[in-house]
C-alpha cells in the first residue's frame, strides 16, 4: 500500500469497502468528496482520499477493520461544524461520515436519559425530550446543526456551562468502536462505573482514541422560567468586576455573557437588539429555575449590578424582549462577518480576574497587527472569544490574523489560562499546544493515544503536536507567568 | 500548618522506583478499607498540606492533597461556598487527595456532581517521580486529553496527587428536609415524578419506609416546593444528611458484614439481593447488606447495565471490584504502564490489572 499512488489506494479501498457498503455510500469522485474538504474552519481545506457513509455500527466496524488491516488513517466527521479543523481531511485518509447514524434509540424519562446515535443533532435531543418536560443542557451555539458525536469529540460547551457543565458532565455512557473495529462500552446506566474514568478521557479526545457510535446523555427538567438582565457599563474593567461581585454574592447565573463595544455595536447594527451603543461593555445575565426562584434571583442580580456601577440595568419584560436581548449576542459572529470580509474566531480561557489586562493587551496587539478585534466573552466561566477582523483577499492578512490569534492564545496561557475553552485544538491550535504544555506532558498525551491507537491511525496529526513540531515552531513554554530560563534575554 | 513536601515525596517515589518497592499512598487512611489491600511501604501525604490558592470570585480552590477536608470546608463556609460533591468523611477525617483519588461523592451527587465533575487540574507525581501538571485552574479547558478527571477514582494507582484545583459553588441560600412515610415503590414513583419537574432537590434517600428529601435553593422556591410536596419537617438540628454522607446512620453499623454499593439507573426495580438496602441518589446508588453470593449480585446488577462493588468487605469475601472486559483490561494496563512503569503506586488497589 505504502508505495502505491493515491489513486490506486482509493480504488483498492473502495473495492474492499464495497463488500460492506452500498456503492452510493462510498464517495470517490472529486465533486462528491469536495463538500467534505473542510469543517467550520474553512481557511483549511484538503480533499479526503475517499469518503464512506456507513449506516449502522456493523458497517462502521467493517470500515474500521479494513482501514486497520490496510493501515489507512481514518478521520471521523459529524456535521462538520467544528471550529478548529478537527475534522480536516487528509489526502491519505478515509473520511468516516457519521451523519446517517442519526436515530434517537431510546428516550427514558424515568431515568432522565436518552440513548442516541452520534449523528443526532444536539437540538434534536432536546426537541425529542420536550414532551416529557426534559432537555439536554449543553447548548453550543451551533446546536441547531452540530451533532452529539461531535459534541463528545470536542467536549462542547455553550453559554450555560457555568451552571450546567460541559458535555463531559452530562454523559452517562458511550459505545465506541476501536481502531481495530471492536465494540467497547464505556460507562453504564448508573452514575459511576468500575475502573478508570475512560468516559472523561474519551470526551474531548477529538476522534483520536475511538469512534463514538452511541451516546447516552443525561436529561434535566426544563426550567419553569428564564429571565435575563442586560447591564451597561462605561468601563470594561467595571463590567469584569461586576461579574466577580455577582459570584461573590452567591449567584450562579445560568448564562453570563459580556460583549465589548466593538462587538455590541456590530451586533446592534445587524439585529437591532436595542443595545446601548455608547456603553464600553454590556453584560447579559440569565437566571433560570422555578417561578419563585427566578423572581428572587433576578431582583438580587439587578441590585448587585447597579451597586457594581452599571449605568443602566434592564430586565426583559416578556419572552420577546428576552429573545431580543439574546439576539445580539447570538448574532455576534455573523455581525462581525458583516463589518469585515472575514473574521477569525479565537477561543481562549482565562482566570476572570485577568480580563482587563487581557483585553488591554489584545487592543495593543490589534494596533500592532493593524487588524481590528471585537470581543465576546462567556464571562461566567472565563471563556473569551476575540474575533479578529481581516480580509482574506488582501495579501498577507490571513497570515497576520493567524499570528495575532496565536499571540492572544499565548497570552491566555501566560495569565494561567488555556488555548481552547470549547472549540478544541484540532489543526488550528496545534502549535499553541507547544506553548501550553512542556514536553513531558505532551509525551504523556502521546502515550495515552498509543494505548488506544498504537499505529496512530485515528485522526493523526491533530490535537497533540509531536515534539519535533514544537521544536520547529520554536515555542517558548510559558506557564502562569514563569518563563523558562528567565536569566536569558528574549527578543 | 502549611507545607510543600513535593521534593521529599519525589525523592521517596524515585527511590521506590529504583528499588522496585511498592508504595501504599495514604492521607488520613480513613478509607483504608476501600479497594484491595495494598502491601507496600506507606507514602504519607498528610503533612503535604495547605490551601495554595482560593479566590471565591473565581469559584476556584487549589490545595495540596494532604489538606484535611474539614479545613477546606471551613474556609469555604466563611465565603458562603461549598464543595458540591459532599465527600464522605469517615470518622470525621479525610483529605482532599483521598476524596479525589477515591472519587466518592455524597447525597448531592445527582445534582451537584462527583469529584470527576468538579476537578479542574492536578499536579501529580508519576511512578518515575516526575512532576506532571495536567488540566488547569479554569473551568473550560479542552486542550489535550482530560487526564485530571482520569485521576478521580483511580485510587492512587496512576499517580501521587500533589495539588488539586477544583470548581467550588455557592452554598444554597436555604436548605430544608422533608420526610414522607412511603414504602419503597411508592417512594420511587414519587421521585420519578419530581425528577421531571424543576424541583430544587439536593438529596433523596429511602430507608425503612421513609423517603427523605432535601430541597436547596432560593427561599421562595424552597417554601413553595415544600408546601407542594408536603410531609413532615424533622426537628431543627436534624443531621440526617451529614450522617448519611459519612455513613454514621444505624443502617451502616454492622461490623464484620459485607456492605455492597450498587450503581444503577434510578428507576431500576428492586433487585433480588436488595432486601436489606438503603436507596440514595434518588435510587441511583443503593447500599445493600445481603447473603447473596457476589456472582449472583453482579449478575442481577449487570442485567440492568449497572455495576456493583464491595464497599466494606466482610470476612471471607471476594474481590471488591468487578472484572473488566478484555479490551478494558488491555487499555487499563497500557495506561497504568505509562504512568507507573514499575508498578509501585498502590499496586492492585483498583483490582489486579492496575
Amino acid at each position: 500500500m505504502r508505495d502505491s499512488t493515491l489513486e490506486q489506494r482509493r480504488h483498492h479501498l473502495a473495492l474492499r469497502f464495497a463488500d460492506h457498503l452500498a456503492p452510493e455510500f462510498i464517495l470517490m469522485n472529486e465533486e462528491e468528496r469536495r463538500p467534505y474538504e473542510c469543517d467550520g474552519l474553512s481557511a483549511y481545506r484538503l480533499l479526503p482520499l475517499l469518503v464512506v457513509l456507513p449506516g449502522n455500527i456493523e458497517e462502521v466496524q467493517a470500515v474500521m477493520r479494513v482501514c486497520y488491516e490496510e493501515r489507512v488513517p481514518v478521520i471521523a466527521r459529524g456535521a462538520g461544524t467544528g471550529l478548529s479543523g478537527g475534522a480536516l481531511p487528509r489526502e491519505d485518509a478515509v473520511l468516516l461520515g457519521l451523519s446517517r447514524l442519526n436515530r434517537i434509540l431510546a428516550l427514558d424519562p424515568d431515568n432522565l436519559c436518552a440513548r442516541v446515535q452520534p449523528g443526532v443533532r444536539n437540538l434534536a435531543i432536546s426537541e425529542a425530550a420536550r414532551p416529557y418536560g426534559l432537555y439536554y443542557a449543553p447548548d453550543p451555539s451551533s446546536q441547531i446543526a452540530c451533532t452529539i458525536g461531535g459534541n463528545v469529540a470536542e467536549n462542547a460547551g455553550g453559554v450555560h456551562c457555568l451552571k450546567y457543565g460541559l458535555t463531559v458532565n452530562n454523559l452517562l455512557a458511550l459505545e465506541i468502536v476501536t481502531v481495530k473495529g471492536e465494540r467497547l462500552r464505556i460507562g453504564g446506566s448508573g452514575l459511576d462505573s468500575p475502573g478508570y474514568d475512560l468516559l472523561a478521557l474519551l470526551t474531548g479526545s477529538e476522534g483520536m482514541l475511538g469512534i463514538v457510535l452511541e451516546v447516552t446523555v443525561k436529561l434535566l427538567p426544563i426550567p419553569q422560567r428564564t429571565q435575563v438582565a442586560l447591564a451597561a457599563f462605561d468601563d470594561v474593567e467595571q463590567a469584569g468586576q461586576a461579574v466577580a461581585d455577582l459570584i461573590a454574592e452567591g449567584i450562579l447565573p445560568a448564562g453570563l455573557e459580556m460583549m465589548d463595544q466593538a462587538s455590541l455595536r456590530a451586533a446592534e447594527d445587524f439585529v437591532h437588539a436595542g443595545y446601548p451603543t455608547d456603553a464600553a461593555a454590556i453584560l447579559l445575565c440569565e437566571v433560570d429555575g422555578d417561578n419563585d426562584e427566578v423572581s428572587e434571583e433576578i431582583a438580587r442580580v439587578r441590585r448587585r449590578l447597579l451597586e457594581s456601577g452599571a449605568s443602566e440595568v434592564r430586565t426583559a419584560h416578556d419572552e420577546a424582549e428576552r429573545a431580543r436581548f439574546w439576539a445580539g449576542r447570538k448574532a455576534a459572529f455573523p455581525a462581525a462577518g458583516r463589518i469585515s470580509p472575514d473574521y477569525y474566531c479565537m477561543d481562549g480561557t482565562i482566570p476572570r480576574k485577568h480580563l482587563a489586562r487581557v483585553l488591554r493587551e489584545i487592543a495593543a496587539l490589534s494596533e500592532e497587527y493593524g487588524l481590528r478585534a471585537a470581543n465576546v466573552f462567556h464571562a461566567g466561566d472565563g471563556n473569551l472569544h476575540p474575533l479578529i477582523l481581516y480580509d482574506g483577499n488582501a495579501p498577507g492578512e490571513l497570515e497576520r490574523a493567524e499570528e495575532f490569534g496565536g499571540k492572544i492564545l499565548e497570552l491566555c496561557v501566560e495569565v494561567g489560562g488555556t488555548i481552547t475553552g470549547e472549540h478544541g485544538v484540532g489543526m488550528e491550535k496545534i502549535n499553541q499546544m507547544c506553548a501550553q504544555f512542556p514536553p513531558e506532558e505532551l509525551q504523556l498525551f502521546h502515550a495515552i493515544k498509543a494505548a488506544f491507537d498504537p499505529h496512530g491511525l485515528l485522526n493523526p496529526g491533530k490535537a497533540i503536536p509531536t515534539l519535533n513540531r514544537c521544536a520547529e515552531f520554536g515555542a517558548i513554554h510559558v506557564k502562569a507567568g514563569d518563563l523558562r530560563f528567565p536569566h536569558l534575554e528574549r527578543f | 500548618m502549611t507545607d510543600d513536601l513535593t521534593d521529599v515525596l519525589r525523592e521517596q517515589v524515585r527511590e521506590a522506583g529504583h528499588a522496585g518497592t511498592a508504595l501504599r499512598i495514604r492521607g488520613h487512611d480513613s478509607k483504608a478499607f476501600y479497594g484491595e489491600p495494598v502491601d507496600g511501604k506507606p507514602l504519607d501525604l498528610s503533612a503535604h498540606r495547605g490551601i495554595v490558592d482560593y479566590e471565591p470570585t473565581e469559584l476556584v480552590l487549589t490545595a495540596r492533597a494532604g489538606t484535611p477536608l474539614a479545613e477546606i470546608e471551613a474556609l469555604l463556609a466563611e465565603k458562603g461556598q461549598v464543595l458540591a460533591f459532599e465527600a464522605p468523611r469517615f470518622d470525621g477525617r479525610g483529605t482532599l487527595g483521598g476524596a479525589v483519588a477515591s472519587g466518592l461523592a455524597g447525597p448531592r451527587r445527582p445534582w451537584g456532581g462527583a469529584p470527576r465533575d468538579l476537578i479542574l487540574g492536578v499536579r501529580l507525581l508519576d511512578g518515575r517521580g516526575q512532576v506532571l501538571r495536567v488540566g488547569g485552574q479554569v473551568m473550560k479547558n479542552v486542550a489535550g486529553y482530560d487526564v485530571s478527571r482520569l485521576m478521580a477514582g483511580s485510587l492512587g494507582t496512576l499517580g501521587v496527587l500533589l495539588e488539586i484545583s477544583l470548581k467550588v459553588l455557592p452554598a444554597p441560600i436555604e436548605t430544608r428536609t422533608l420526610l414522607l412515610e412511603l414504602l419503597r415503590e411508592a417512594a420511587l414513583a414519587r421521585l420519578r415524578e419530581l425528577a421531571r419537574q424543576p424541583c430544587p432537590l439536593s438529596g433523596a434517600c429511602h430507608l425503612d419506609g421513609r423517603l427523605y428529601l432535601r430541597l436547596s435553593g432560593a427561599h421562595a422556591s424552597v417554601d413553595a416546593w415544600a408546601q407542594r410536596i408536603g410531609g413532615e419537617v424533622p426537628a431543627p438540628g436534624n443531621t440526617f444528611w451529614e450522617h448519611l454522607r459519612d455513613q454514621r446512620l444505624d443502617f451502616f453499623e454492622r461490623p464484620g458484614q459485607t456492605l455492597w454499593r450498587l450503581s444503577l439507573a434510578p428507576a431500576t426495580p428492586r433487585l433480588a439481593c436488595e432486601r436489606d438496602s438503603l436507596l440514595d441518589w434518588a435510587g441511583a446508588q443503593r447500599w445493600v447488606f445481603t447473603d447473596h453470593p457476589a456472582e449472583a449480585i453482579r449478575e442481577q446488577v449487570a442485567a440492568y447495565d449497572g455495576h456493583a462493588e464491595i464497599f466494606h468487605r466482610g470476612e471471607g469475601e471476594t474481590a471488591p471490584f468487578q472484572v473488566l472486559s478484555p479490551i478494558l483490561v488491555m487499555l487499563h494496563r497500557r495506561i497504568k504502564e505509562r504512568f507507573d512503569p514499575a508498578g509501585i503506586l498502590n499496586p492492585g488497589r483498583l483490582g489486579a490489572v492496575c
